[in-house]
């Protein structure tokens, strides 16, 4: 019998010390990577089918109840639904304010002062969520916020921006739709950027206006870089969860009870009622959704044009 | 005729302009007017109409902001836990990065593609296990316990090894070892300065993830001491719920640090995100 040991002695030793070399170098990545990456997403699947409380050391293997009762958890709707909703709304303003954004800076700016326009646009993407998510807590306060004062002045009534649960998810939408726009501009600005300038000017040439070049010429050869964008801002805005935990205390001041959001409902689940199989098994039902958007984003992507 | 379309054109573009100026104005509103409010005293924070700008500028709130928080301490903290957990990112995803690229050994693709699964899946899904993981080792509450999932990116060894692809000729580490350099000297003096323009896009996008943290510090962490700027200034904001001036002000110290370094390296920075395509 041939062991491992012995068959690793007749390979040359050039092999030999190539393979002690990988070795070396990958083993304490991969046993950190293996450690912090694969096996909690392995386990998150297994205590999905257990009753996994904190406290108890037994823990009782539950099948898919977790899962079923998710579906009759009325927290766990709501979070879904809200999620939903911020997410779809969050991804269509975004793209679309910023897709229209880009075709305006591409044709009309060059040099500096596009390059100071893009980066006032940029600017929100960078700054850390929570100072700029109080930012927006005075702005939408109710009594003295500046945005009512302004909606004032066109005659229109104070809204109650961080108190009714419906206006929050609007209030929450609005801020992320503010910080991503820069981000979704900037790769749509690179996308157009690459667009060989013949195509425009064939299409000039042949009478096309602006708004028809950017609708027969921009539009089709940035669908990849678009469906990119979608998709990326879509999981990003589904995994929300440091605004909405900042901006929409309820009366009492508790974080994040105004709206909920599936994230935040993991952690409640998990780290309030301990009771970590149900929030690992919400935790799957979000990996779904996440993988679906990947497989989408793959197969459109791979495709030839 | 044709002069006239070119004036046409010309007013196009400054109209756009404007536009543009106008809609980037908006933009960076907010910040404007945080900054405003954190210099403003109490009385001036209902004036109605509210002013652009404090008719009476103090630094009482700053003050304030002093007096009940460590932000200070709070900054240091983030610094410490992106700088570490930057220098790991690298180093883990450059070098493992590499022997994906450039050696052939069995397991190769499986490990490889290991990698790349756990890449779609977000940091959200797996937190709470995690968790448990840190509580066994007894990190929970622990400098240590916030960092170490922030040793490696999945996506950061993917990054390095198509870069590895596309940057590292075969026939200049080949060459490298005719020299008798080592293998480790190649590894870690000679392709990492092949791959600069992806180390530094690598190493803003690194900074910047451990930096805007907010959920694993506010679930691993319960010591104020150890709370890096997001979750010490939320922690904060909630004590002063209403006290707009010095929310504000806390807010400002807050940001100031990645505005500086914004203005300084704005132009690495698009770069480096449009290089990894990934979000800061």
């Amino acid at each position: 019998m041939t062991t491992l040991a012995a068959s690793f002695r007749r390979v040359s030793p050039r092999t030999r010390s190539r393979y002690i070399f990988v070795f070396i170098v990958l083993a304490p990545v991969m046993a950190l990577f293996i450690y912090l990456r694969v096996w909690p997403t392995v386990q998150t699947l297994l205590m999905s089918f257990f009753d996994w409380q904190l406290i108890s050391p037994a823990k009782e293997f539950r099948g898919l109840d977790n899962y079923v009762d998710l579906l009759g958890d009325r927290n766990f709707r709501l979070a879904f639904f809200n999620t939903t909703l911020f997410a779809f709304a969050t991804t269509f303003f975004s793209v679309a304010i910023a897709l229209v954004l880009a075709a305006l800076l591409a044709r009309a700016i060059r040099g500096r002062v596009g390059a100071a326009i893009e980066l006032l646009y940029f600017a929100p993407v960078l700054l850390p969520m929570v100072p700029v998510t109080l930012g927006w807590r005075w702005i939408f306060d109710y009594q003295h916020g500046i945005l009512n004062a302004a909606l004032g002045v066109f005659g229109i009534g104070r809204q109650a921006w961080l108190t009714d649960t419906n206006m929050a998810l609007v209030s929450v939408i609005i801020l992320s739709v503010w910080k991503q726009i820069g981000y979704n501009l900037i790769i749509f600005l690179v996308g157009i950027r690459a667009i060989p300038r013949m195509y425009h000017e064939a299409a000039a040439v042949d009478g096309a206006s602006g708004w028809q070049q950017f609708r027969r010429v921009t539009l089709p050869l940035l669908a990849p870089v678009t469906l990119f964008v979608i998709v990326i801002t879509t999981i990003t805005s589904y995994n929300v969860f440091t605004q909405v935990y900042v901006l929409a205390s309820d009366v009492q001041g508790s974080p994040g009870q105004l709206v909920r959001v599936l994230v935040y409902d993991i952690f409640e689940n998990g780290f309030r009622f301990f009771n970590m199989g149900y929030a690992a098994a919400e935790g799957v039902y979000l990996f779904v959704i996440v993988l679906v958007l990947t497989i989408i984003q793959f197969r459109f992507l791979r495709s030839p044009e | 005729m044709s002069t006239r379309r070119r004036l046409l054109g010309r007013l196009g573009r400054w109209l756009t302009t404007a536009v543009l100026l106008a809609g980037g104005i908006v933009m960076i509103f907010p910040l404007l007017w945080l900054v405003s409010t954190s210099f403003r005293p109490a009385a001036e924070l209902n004036l109605v109409p509210p002013r652009l700008l404090p008719i009476n500028p103090t630094l009482a709130n700053y003050g304030k902001v002093f007096a009940t928080a460590p932000m200070l301490l709070y900054l240091w903290n983030s610094l410490v836990f992106s700088v570490v957990s930057t220098v790991f990112i690298l180093l883990t995803s450059t070098t493992a990065g590499y022997v994906f690229a450039k050696f052939r050994f069995v397991g190769n693709n499986l490990l490889f593609m290991l990698v790349l699964a756990t890449a779609i899946v977000p940091f959200e899904i797996y937190m709470v296990p995690l968790f448990l993981q840190m509580k066994s080792l007894g990190l929970v509450n622990t400098p240590l316990g916030l960092v170490l999932p922030y040793l490696v990116l999945s996506y950061g060894i993917f990054f390095m090894r198509q870069n590895t692809i596309t940057s590292v000729p075969d026939e200049l580490l080949d060459a490298a070892r005719i020299d008798g350099m080592s293998e480790g000297g190649i590894m870690l003096r000679l392709v990492p300065r092949l791959l600069a323009p992806a180390l530094s896009a690598l190493a803003i996008f690194a900074f910047l993830q451990a930096w805007t943290a907010f959920i694993w510090p506010l679930l691993i962490l319960n010591d104020p001491k150890y709370f890096p700027m997001e979750l010490g200034l939320s922690q904060f904001a909630n004590s002063f719920a209403v006290d707009f001036g010095v929310t504000t002000a806390g807010a400002v110290i807050a940001i100031l640090p990645t505005l500086i370094g914004f203005v300084l390296l704005r132009r690495r920075i698009v770069e480096g995100i449009t290089l990894t395509g990934l979000k800061g």
